[in-house]
C-alpha cells in the first residue's frame, strides 16, 4: 500500500528533522520525505495538516498480561489500545504465567501478537529459572527465540553472587540486562515510599535505599563483568544521580522512567487511594524534579508507560492488599507531551524519549523516521484537548489514577509497517 | 473522596469515626463532654438506656481482640442496640471470599453500624467508602494507622485528671512505628492544643518524618520525660524482636521500660497512662503500673462511656439521615 502523509509537522528526533513536509511510503518502509519520488502514485493520502508525525512510540514495559492473565487483559486487547496510544513497539516482561523462560513462551507471545497485528511486541527473557534467582535461565536459547534481553522483572535477586553469573553471563551473548533496582530486604513487606505520607497513614513503607543500594550494588557488579546493562522504572532522584555519575564515569548503563512517576507523589496517595498504589513507589516532589531533571539530562534516556491493567477487582481492597500498577499505554504520549508543554523538555526530546531513546536502549530498528526505514508511524493532533475517561479506554484494564485529568495532543493516526492500524473517529 | 467528606455529612456531624486527623477540636470536645453525661449509666443499678434500642451493631473484627471488642459491645448494649458480633478468620477469607463480598453479606442482614477492626492499614475507610447509604463505620483500629476511639478515652482519661490541655508536656513512649494508638493520640493531642508532645523510642521504632505530625522525637528516655505532665506508654509486642528492630526484652526494659526512678524526672503530680494489656516488666514495672500515678484502670472503666457517646454521635438517634 502507497501512503503518503501529507502536510505534516515532521518531528524526527533521530535526524534531527522539524518539518512541515510530506511522507511517502511504500511497502511498509519510509520511500521519500518531502517530494514523492518520480512516479509514486499513493493510494491513500492521509492530512496532516497541523498535526505532528513523528516515529510510532516505543514503550520499554507493557503488560499483556498473556499468558497467564488473561482476566486482566489480551495481547489482542492490549495491542489494540497500544495502537490507538501511537505505540507501535511494545516489550514485555517475563512474568507472565508462564514465565518466558523457555523460547516456547517467548514464541508463543511473539505468534499471538502477530495475529493481532495491531503492534510490534518484544519480549525480555527470563535472568533466573522461573524468575526464582537461583539457577540461570538458557539465555542463549531465549535470544535466539527473539527475546530483547534479559531481566528478573520484579523479583529482584538477593544472591549477589548469582546476580554476577548472571551479568557474567548475559554478557557473553551481548544481552542487555534489565534491572528493576530494589533490595528486596529494604523493600519487603512496603507498599509506600517511607515519608511523611507512610508515616501518617501508618503504611508499610518502602525507604528510598531500597532503591539505591541497589542501585549501587548493580553498579559495581556491572562495572566488573562488562554486562550492557539497563535500570528500569526508577523512582528516586537519588538514583538517577548515582546512575548518571556511572554514565559520566563511561560505564555501559542506561535508564527509564514511568511516565507516572514525572507526574505524580507520595501526596497522591490521599487516603488511600489504590489506584496510586505502584512498584516502585511515588515518591517525593523533590524525586519528581529529579527524575524530570533527568529525563532533560538524557540520563534517563526512555519514558515507558510501565503498563499494568488489572481485573477492577485487584484494586478494590484496603491500600497495602491491592495489586500495584496502573493501565498506562494510553496516557504515555499524553503525560510526555505535558513534560514539553509545562517546559520541562522541548517537543522534540519529549518524543526522542518514546522513539529514539527506547530504540537505542533495545538496540533494535525503528524509533526513525529516515529514508528506508519501517513505516511505524504515529500522527497526532497537538492542539486537541481532552478527557481520560474510563468508557474512552481501549485498554481492559481502567486502574488509572489519570482518570478525568484534562490532556492536550490527542493520536489521530497510527501506522504500523506501513498499514493504518488505528486512526481516530469521534 | 477525601476522609473528611467521607467522616462527616453535609453539616459537619460524624457520619462515620474513621480517623482523628483533620477533626475540629469542637467535635472532639462534643465527644468527650457526651461521653461524660455517659459515665452514669455504668454506676447504675439498670446500666441501660434506650438511646439505640432497635439498631442493629456488628463487631467485624478480622484481628484477634478481647479487650476492645469486649468494650465495643458492653457500650451497644448499655445504649439498648442488638449487638452481633462476628470474627472473620484469617482462613475464610482465604476461602476467596473478598472483604466486599463479607461486608455485602453482612449488609443485607440490615445492620445499622460496623465496627470493624483489621490488619491493613485503611480498611475502615475502604469499607466506608463501599457501605450503603444508611451504615455508619467505626474503625476499631486498622494496620498501623489509626485507633481514633482508644485515642478518644484515653484524652477522656486525661481531661478527667488535668483539664488544662493548653499547658501541658505530654510523652508517648515505646513503638511509635506500628502503632496506631500513638498516631491517634498524636492526632487528638495537638488538635485539642497540647503544645508539647514528645515520642521517645529507638529510632529502629520511630516512622520517618514523624515530627511532621507536630510532635517532638526523643531517643532517651530520661531526657524525653524531663518535667512532663503525663507519660503514655505503649505496648511492645513480642515479635518485633524477630524484625531486628530490638536485641532484647531485657535491653528494651532497662532502656526504656517506665520505673518509679525513671519516672522520677517528669512532673511530680505526672500520670501514666495505658492503651493495655500491659506487658510488666517490658515496657512499665509493676510498681508503676499499679502505682498512685497511674490510671490505667480508669482508661479501661471510660472506654466504655466514651464508645457510647461516639456511638450515639455517628448514629444519631432521631434525626433523619439524609
Amino acid at each position: 500500500m502507497r501512503i503518503s502523509i501529507k502536510s505534516g509537522r515532521v518531528i524526527d528526533p533521530a535526524n534531527g528533522v522539524d518539518q512541515v513536509q510530506d511522507l511517502h511510503l511504500d511497502a511498509g518502509r519510509i520511500v521519500a520525505l518531502g517530494k514523492a519520488p518520480a512516479g509514486f502514485k499513493a493510494e491513500r493520502d492521509i492530512s496532516a495538516r497541523g498535526r505532528i508525525v513523528c516515529p510510532g512510540l516505543i514503550d520499554l514495559s507493557a503488560r499483556l498480561r498473556e499468558p497467564g492473565f488473561k482476566h486482566k487483559a489480551t495481547i489482542a486487547s492490549e495491542t489494540a489500545a497500544a495502537a490507538a496510544a501511537g505505540i507501535t513497539t511494545l516489550c514485555c516482561p517475563p512474568d507472565t504465567q508462564p514465565v518466558i523462560d523457555t523460547p516456547a513462551v517467548a514464541e508463543l507471545i511473539h505468534q499471538r501478537a502477530a495475529q493481532s497485528g495491531k503492534a510490534r511486541v518484544l519480549t525480555l527473557g527470563a535472568l533466573t529459572k522461573g524468575l526464582a534467582g537461583t539457577e540461570l535461565s538458557e539465555m542463549a536459547a531465549l535470544k535466539e527465540a527473539g527475546c530483547a534481553g534479559v531481566s528478573n522483572a520484579l523479583h529482584p535477586l538477593g544472591n549477589t553472587l548469582i546476580m554476577r553469573r548472571a551479568m557474567e553471563y548475559a554478557a557473553t551473548h551481548r544481552l542487555t540486562v534489565f534491572l528493576h533496582a530494589e533490595d528486596a530486604h529494604l523493600a519487603a513487606g512496603g507498599c509506600a515510599h517511607e515519608g511523611a505520607v507512610s508515616t501518617r497513614l501508618g503504611l508499610p513503607a518502602i525507604p528510598e535505599s531500597a532503591e539505591t543500594a541497589a542501585v549501587a550494588r548493580e553498579l559495581i557488579l556491572i562495572e566488573q563483568t562488562g554486562v550492557r546493562a539497563h535500570f528500569c522504572r526508577l523512582s528516586s532522584a537519588r538514583a538517577a544521580q548515582m546512575i548518571a555519575r556511572a554514565q559520566h564515569d563511561g560505564l555501559p548503563v542506561t535508564a527509564d522512567v514511568s511516565a507516572h512517576q514525572l507526574h505524580l507523589t507520595d501526596m497522591d496517595l490521599g487516603h488511600f487511594n489504590s489506584l496510586c498504589h505502584v512498584r516502585p513507589p511515588l515518591r517525593t516532589r523533590r524525586d519528581l524534579e529529579g527524575l524530570r531533571h533527568a529525563v532533560a539530562q538524557n540520563t534517563v534516556s526512555a519514558i515507558c508507560s510501565d503498563h499494568q491493567p488489572h481485573e477492577a477487582d485487584a484494586k478494590l481492597g484496603p491500600f497495602s492488599e491491592t495489586e500495584p500498577g496502573v493501565s498506562a499505554l494510553e496516557t504515555l504520549l499524553p503525560l510526555t507531551l505535558r513534560l514539553a508543554q509545562e517546559g520541562t523538555l522541548t517537543l522534540a526530546d519529549a518524543l526522542a524519549r518514546l522513539t529514539t531513546g527506547p530504540a537505542r536502549i533495545l538496540g533494535i530498528e525503528g524509533g526513525t523516521l529516515g529514508v528506508g526505514a519501517v513505516a511505524d508511524i504515529c500522527v497526532f493532533d497537538p492542539e486537541q484537548y481532552w478527557t481520560l475517561d474510563a468508557k474512552t479506554l481501549r485498554s481492559r484494564g481502567c486502574n488509572t489514577p489519570f482518570l478525568g485529568w484534562e490532556f492536550k495532543g490527542r493520536v489521530t493516526h497510527t501506522l504500523l509497517d506501513g498499514k493504518l492500524v488505528y486512526e481516530f473517529s469521534k | 473522596m477525601s476522609t473528611q467528606t467521607l467522616q462527616l455529612d453535609a453539616q459537619g456531624r460524624l457520619r462515620h469515626f474513621l480517623t482523628i486527623e483533620g477533626l475540629k477540636p469542637a467535635l472532639l470536645t462534643e465527644i468527650l463532654d457526651t461521653a461524660e453525661s455517659f459515665t452514669s449509666v455504668g454506676e447504675q443499678t439498670v446500666k441501660k438506656v434506650p438511646l439505640l434500642r432497635g439498631k442493629t451493631i456488628v463487631n467485624l473484627f478480622f484481628e484477634p481482640s478481647t479487650r476492645t471488642r469486649t468494650t465495643f459491645e458492653l457500650a451497644a448494649k448499655r445504649l439498648s442496640a442488638d449487638v452481633l458480633n462476628i470474627a472473620v478468620s484469617t482462613s475464610s477469607a482465604s476461602k476467596g471470599e473478598s472483604l466486599l463480598d463479607t461486608l455485602h453479606n453482612l449488609q443485607a442482614m440490615q445492620c445499622d453500624m460496623f465496627v470493624v477492626r483489621h490488619g491493613a492499614s485503611g480498611a475502615a475507610h475502604f469499607i466506608a467508602g463501599h457501605v450503603a447509604p444508611h451504615v455508619s463505620v467505626i474503625n476499631a483500629g486498622d494496620g498501623c494507622h489509626a485507633h481514633p476511639t482508644q485515642a478518644m478515652l484515653d484524652l477522656f482519661t486525661l481531661r478527667r485528671h488535668k483539664p488544662d490541655f493548653g499547658a501541658l508536656s505530654v510523652a508517648i513512649v515505646g513503638d511509635i512505628l506500628h502503632s496506631r494508638v500513638a498516631r491517634s493520640q498524636i492526632h487528638a493531642l495537638t488538635t485539642l492544643g497540647v503544645p508539647d508532645v514528645r515520642v521517645i523510642a529507638p529510632r529502629t521504632l520511630i516512622p520517618k518524618d514523624i515530627e511532621t505530625l507536630g510532635v517532638h522525637v526523643y531517643h532517651d528516655l530520661r531526657a524525653g520525660l524531663c518535667d512532663v505532665d503525663v507519660v503514655m506508654m505503649l505496648r511492645l509486642q513480642r515479635e518485633r524482636m524477630q524484625g531486628a528492630f530490638l536485641p532484647s526484652e531485657r535491653e528494651y526494659f532497662y532502656l526504656y521500660g517506665l520505673t518509679e526512678e525513671k519516672l522520677a524526672v517528669a512532673k511530680p503530680d505526672a500520670i501514666v497512662m495505658h492503651p493495655g494489656p500491659i506487658n510488666r516488666g517490658v515496657e512499665i514495672a509493676s510498681g508503676v503500673a499499679d502505682g498512685a500515678r497511674s490510671v490505667i484502670l480508669q482508661q479501661v472503666t471510660h472506654g466504655a462511656a466514651v464508645r457510647m457517646a461516639i456511638m450515639a454521635l455517628v448514629l444519631r438517634p432521631g434525626v433523619e439521615r439524609e
